[in-house]
């Protein structure tokens, strides 16, 4: 057993790149997919609730209950369904990632100014055309807010995929804890924290782009 | 194209009655009202808060469904047609102003031809000329977004966004409330400017009743869901249908604003073959005093009453028509008179003491 310095990690990662990239790869995978999936499935659903009265109970029922569930439970619950390895990882994180993304789409729309819907409505636009003209557009920057809280909660969770095989940093902290080698730990550990500060920062100019600008202008 | 769009349009209501349903019982908001506006004209619909103003005129572009009654343009019956058509054939502003935060002021503006499928160049055009109809020079407002406009400019976009593809009819629900006094009456002055340029048959709804016989054509009084009078501005002073017309154009905060204008200032000479039998009233009175004293009369059928000078004689005359344009034009609203008050007089400066 090795007792060294803390910044051995950097060492480690210097002595193994060929995993480094491998890890951080599967790593980005599973945060991406999962998040992209989640948009996917989250999105809809939440436009659904917004304009079905009975759909709204049961879905934010569910929501609330599936943001309380352990990220853990929900990997040892698909085990047995879907085995081990990347595909499991990525349901559980997709979960994870649906809820902020649906409960922040829901509020977002249902925070449209009730005068701006009024006035759609009264020029004559479609449930289409107010969706798309309207309600997304004005509920973007909570919707993206709900994006961005999934992201960076996936890119911590995912860690926890080197439990059941999916890869990730988190091979090497569970390799690091389970051998008391705290340098291999911090190799996995300290790139998962730089790449979710870095990743809030990326998503922060991204959301200059997709919140119109009429809604950030003074 | 569908007889929508018909360059003239009439609007029929009748008996259309109006229930909200809730859990906690049924609300009648409108109780068999009937009205007619006559194509090109400006009907308001005027009456205290709760009065079922808005949502008649809500019922007309479906915004809200007709328990009883029949509304109809044209000889259609609204619920006959598309509503997305129909919409799209009737101008809407709300005093809240409701313009896309996100869309420049063009774009707010061209929102209905955008819908209606112009093709680009053309909205961008159609939505300068009414940019410049409302008095925004399109160079300067046309790429801004709402949130750089103050109130008064935005309600303008309102009302341009709600002329751009050209409908035939217009809702207007309290359109200049939400506007300071001064920019309001700027704006109630540019609106029948504008009104007489484009000619739309337009439903107004406001609660001030200085704007009610400014813009109005006629004028529809409401109280409880129900009509109390429909008649022209004329005709509510003339011959106001029960005390409560009486009552709620006297107790108007703005006409207190001419509690210190008097008949004598505003009659003109007793033209000749002016019968006796007019009301005489003394020039002395102040116009809501006058209000209250012509109540007292019998107004049918006559065009006006004579005013009587410092010596008892009934040597002016002055129409109802006369005293419901001085109603609405000179009409200052209260918060007016006192801004202007505390404004100091530049002149008056000088001669205050240090
Ligand atoms: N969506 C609604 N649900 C229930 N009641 C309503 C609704 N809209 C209006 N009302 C009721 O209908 C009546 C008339 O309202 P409204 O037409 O808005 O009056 P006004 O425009 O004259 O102030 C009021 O009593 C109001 O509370
Ligand atoms: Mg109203």
């Amino acid at each position: 057993m090795r007792r060294g310095e803390p910044l051995d990690f950097i060492a480690y990662i210097r002595d193994h790149p060929e995993q480094f990239r491998e890890l951080l790869l599967e790593h980005v995978r599973l945060v991406g997919f999962s998040v992209l999936i989640a948009i996917l499935i989250a999105i809809p659903l939440a436009v659904l609730t917004t304009r079905l009265a009975w759909f709204e109970r049961p879905m934010t029922w569910i929501a609330n209950v599936g943001q309380t569930v352990p990220s853990l439970a929900i990997l040892g619950l698909t085990l047995p369904l879907l085995g081990i390895g990347f595909r499991p990882a990525l349901f559980a994180l997709t979960i994870k990632a649906v809820l902020p993304i649906f409960l922040n789409t829901v509020i977002g729309i249902r925070g449209v100014d009730r005068a701006i819907v009024d006035a759609a409505r009264g020029m004559g636009t479609s449930d289409r055309q107010l969706l798309w003209f309207v309600e997304l557009p004005l509920a973007s920057p909570v919707m993206f807010a709900g994006i961005q809280t999934a992201t960076v909660q996936n890119i911590g969770l995912a860690t926890l995929a080197a439990y059941i095989g999916g890869g990730g940093f988190g091979d090497w902290i569970l390799q690091g804890l389970a051998m008391v080698n705290p340098p291999i730990l911090l190799a996995g550990a300290v790139p998962v924290a730089v790449l979710a500060m870095s990743t809030e920062m990326i998503l922060r100019g991204v959301r200059r782009v997709i919140v119109p600008a009429g809604l950030t202008v003074t | 194209m569908s007889p929508l769009w018909a360059g003239v349009s009439l609007i029929t209501l009748e008996h259309v009655s109006k229930n909200f349903d809730s859990p906690s019982g049924s609300v009648r908001a409108v109780e068999d009202v009937s009205f007619e506006v006559d194509a090109g004209a400006l009907h308001v619909l005027i009456g205290p808060s709760g009065s079922g103003k808005t949502t008649t005129m809500r019922m007309i572009n479906r915004l809200e469904t007709i328990s009883e009654g029949t509304i109809t343009i044209n000889g259609r019956d609204v619920r006959d047609l598309d509503v997305v058509e129909l919409r799209r054939a009737i101008g809407y502003v709300i005093q809240q102003g409701g313009l896309f935060p996100h869309f420049t002021v063009a774009d707010n503006v061209a929102v209905v031809p955008r819908l209606l499928g112009w093709p680009r160049a053309r909205r961008r055009q159609r939505a300068e000329e009414l940019l410049a109809l409302v008095g925004l020079p399109p160079k300067q407002f046309a790429d801004r977004f709402p949130r750089q406009l103050s109130g008064g400019q935005q309600q303008r976009v309102g009302v341009a966004r709600a002329l751009a593809a050209d409908p035939p009819i217009i809702l207007m629900d309290e359109p200049f409330g939400a506007v300071d006094p001064i920019t309001r009456k700027q704006l109630q002055r540019e609106l029948r400017r504008i009104q007489a340029e484009v000619q739309k048959t337009i439903v107004f709804v406001t609660h001030d009743i200085g704007e009610a016989f400014l813009l109005g054509d006629r004028i529809v009084l409401m109280a409880e869901g129900r009509i109390v009078q429909n008649g022209t501005p004329a005709d509510l002073l003339r011959n106001p249908a029960s005390p409560f017309v009486t009552e709620f154009i006297g107790e108007d905060r703005s006409l207190r604003a001419l509690q210190h204008t008097y008949l004598a200032e505003l009659a003109g000479s007793r033209p000749d073959g002016v019968p006796d039998d007019v009301p005489i009233l003394a020039g002395t009175l102040s116009i809501p005093q006058a209000g209250q004293e012509l109540a007292r009369h019998d107004r049918s059928n006559r065009e006006g009453f004579l005013v009587s000078d410092v010596s008892g004689r009934p040597s002016g005359y002055l129409t109802y028509q006369q005293l419901a344009t001085v109603l609405g034009e000179s009409i200052a609203p209260a918060e007016t008179m006192t801004s202007a008050e505390a404004a100091p007089d530049p002149e008056a400066a000088h001669v205050l003491p240090v």
